[in-house]
């Protein structure tokens, strides 16, 4: 594990370098038994590391890294399955035409193979509501756009790399555009105000025409 | 409620912020809150409120605002040239306004933003634990846009130490603004930049550039190379210097997105975040490396030039 400043106040915590299942669990049972320490303001699980915003008056990077390294010694507890949410996607974002060229894949093919594992939610963050879900089936992976969009309509379902993603909010975006969904993502009335959290499984089918 | 002050004029981008709202992070909201978190703590204290009450953020070209009643407000941060019916009004001071008064601003002479904080903290819509305006959702704050004319200002409830006109921060514990010098330190993947990048990052001066705002400052300078495949996105934090591709570093501020996978080369130290904060596009910024000791020692420096204005009776 890698322990390193991030600012005077923060530090990263790198528990791997690979999408994993297992490591992304590990880093959100070590967020959350971080976030009950007194000198912890803030612990934020990311795919594989945790970000740890700390009272500078209570901890050192120091002290709080041989904490981390204690806590990460222990066992995680068992994780219980995230809920399951199931997600109705109309396929046909305006780069699935796009794709379809790239990849040398039926629409047909994409949408199977694009609805056919569970995702898991590694993480939210970005911009409020969005969660990355992974892993999206290697037969899918392309790198993300040279020109990001400046605009991404709300529901837009997208892919990129071993990811794929719903935009909650318009927004910028460089991932590939292959669907959309009526799901709402982002609930600003609720809190938390997202659907999605770490932990998550998320599943796709095709929206009934 | 009577409102105490009307919005005459709204400035360029005035918004009500207070500490923003870290506790939803995790549901990828951007934390926000104000910019300069030492003029908005100043400012609070200066009025006896508690230091994380809401004020108004008024970015370059400020507000024009008046008085409906009696109320006492501070004015700090960037210096927009203030005046009260015409007169120029001093900074860093708590001020009476009566009814009628007109706050206004003639100009900007230093810095990007001021804050402006009344008696009480300023009422404003609660979202998720937090008044500060969120544009990208158009939440909290004034109904989660920046002020329009004809807006009318409230006090929240009343200062917890009430206090009186004529208190000052003294001009020597005030932000050096001028010295437009970032301190900072290595960031967790300084190790993928080459040699050249990591001598150009603190050696050459960087200009703001155009798309920058409060979620992160776009710098235009010499380009710097990144090594290395690309991260697992993981939690930012204010201040960090990231890396795109292209080569131009982005500097985070308040209302940055809560992840992502450039890699971070440098951290911003909390104490020269307020001087960032004071930064339009066109300024010019320079990094200057120090140790994390000397960022605390900087750190605990602005909190007791803030702990001079608690307690003390007005």
């Amino acid at each position: 594990m890698r322990i390193q400043p991030l600012g005077d106040t923060a530090l990263l915590a790198e528990l791997g370098t690979r999408l994993d299942t297992a490591i992304n669990t590990r880093a959100i049972a070590l967020a959350a038994a971080l976030k009950k320490r007194r000198d912890v303001r803030q612990a934020i699980a990311g795919y594989a590391s945790v970000t740890v915003h700390f009272d500078p008056d209570l901890a050192t990077h120091e002290s709080l890294a041989a904490a981390i390294k204690r806590l990460a010694a222990k066992r995680p507890p068992m994780e219980e399955p995230g809920r399951l949410h199931r997600i109705p996607v109309t396929y046909d974002g305006p780069d699935i035409a796009d794709v379809i060229e790239r990849l040398k894949l039926s629409r047909e093919k994409i949408i199977e193979i694009h609805s056919r594992p569970i995702y898991r939610v590694f993480l939210v963050g970005f911009v409020p509501g969005w969660a990355y879900l992974g892993p999206l089936p290697e037969e899918l992976q392309l790198p993300r756009r040279d020109v990001p969009r400046t605009q991404v309509p709300a529901g837009s379902v997208a892919i990129a790399g071993r990811q794929s993603g719903i935009y909650p909010l318009p927004s910028p975006g460089g991932w590939h555009l292959i669907g959309r969904t009526s799901v709402k993502l982002f609930l600003p009335d609720s809190d938390p105000p997202c659907l999605f959290r770490a932990g998550d499984r998320v599943k796709f089918f095709l929206a009934p025409a | 409620m009577i409102p105490a002050l009307h919005v005459e004029k709204p400035g360029l981008l005035t918004t009500v912020q207070d500490l923003g709202r870290p506790n939803a992070i995790a549901a990828g909201v951007q934390p926000g809150g104000a910019m300069d978190r030492f003029a908005h703590a100043a400012a609070n204290l200066l009025v006896g409120n508690d230091p994380g009450l809401a004020t108004l953020e008024c970015t370059l070209i400020g507000p024009a605002l008046v008085a409906e009643q009696t109320c006492l407000i501070a004015i700090t941060g960037a210096d927009l040239d203030p005046r009260v019916n015409g007169a120029p009004a001093p900074m860093w001071t708590s001020l009476l306004l009566g009814a009628g008064d007109r706050l206004t601003f003639a100009g900007r002479r230093q810095g990007a933003r001021a804050y402006i904080a009344i008696a009480g903290g300023f009422a404003a819509d609660r979202w998720l634990g937090s008044l500060s305006t969120n544009l990208m959702t158009a939440r909290g704050g004034k109904q989660g846009r920046p002020l329009k004319a004809g807006d009318a200002l409230s006090a929240a409830g009343e200062a917890s130490k009430p206090t009186g006109a004529g208190r000052n921060l003294p001009e020597h514990l005030r932000p050096a603004y001028s010295d437009h010098t970032l301190h900072a330190f290595a960031g967790p993947h300084l190790k993928r930049l080459d040699a050249e990048g990591r001598h150009r990052l603190y050696s050459s001066p960087y200009e703001i550039g155009r798309d920058s705002d409060r979620m992160g400052y776009r710098l235009d300078g010499p380009k710097l190379s990144i090594t290395g495949e690309e991260l697992l996105s993981f939690g930012l934090v204010a201040g960090a210097v990231q890396v795109p591709r292209g080569g131009l570093p982005i500097l985070l501020m308040a209302d940055h997105q809560t992840a992502g996978g450039y890699p971070v080369v440098a951290t911003v130290v909390s104490a020269s975040l307020p001087i960032a904060a004071q930064l339009l596009p066109g300024d010019q910024l320079q990094l200057a490396e120090i140790t994390v000791a000397r960022a605390q020692k900087m750190r605990q420096a602005l909190a007791a030039a803030l702990e001079t204005l608690r307690g003390e009776a007005g």
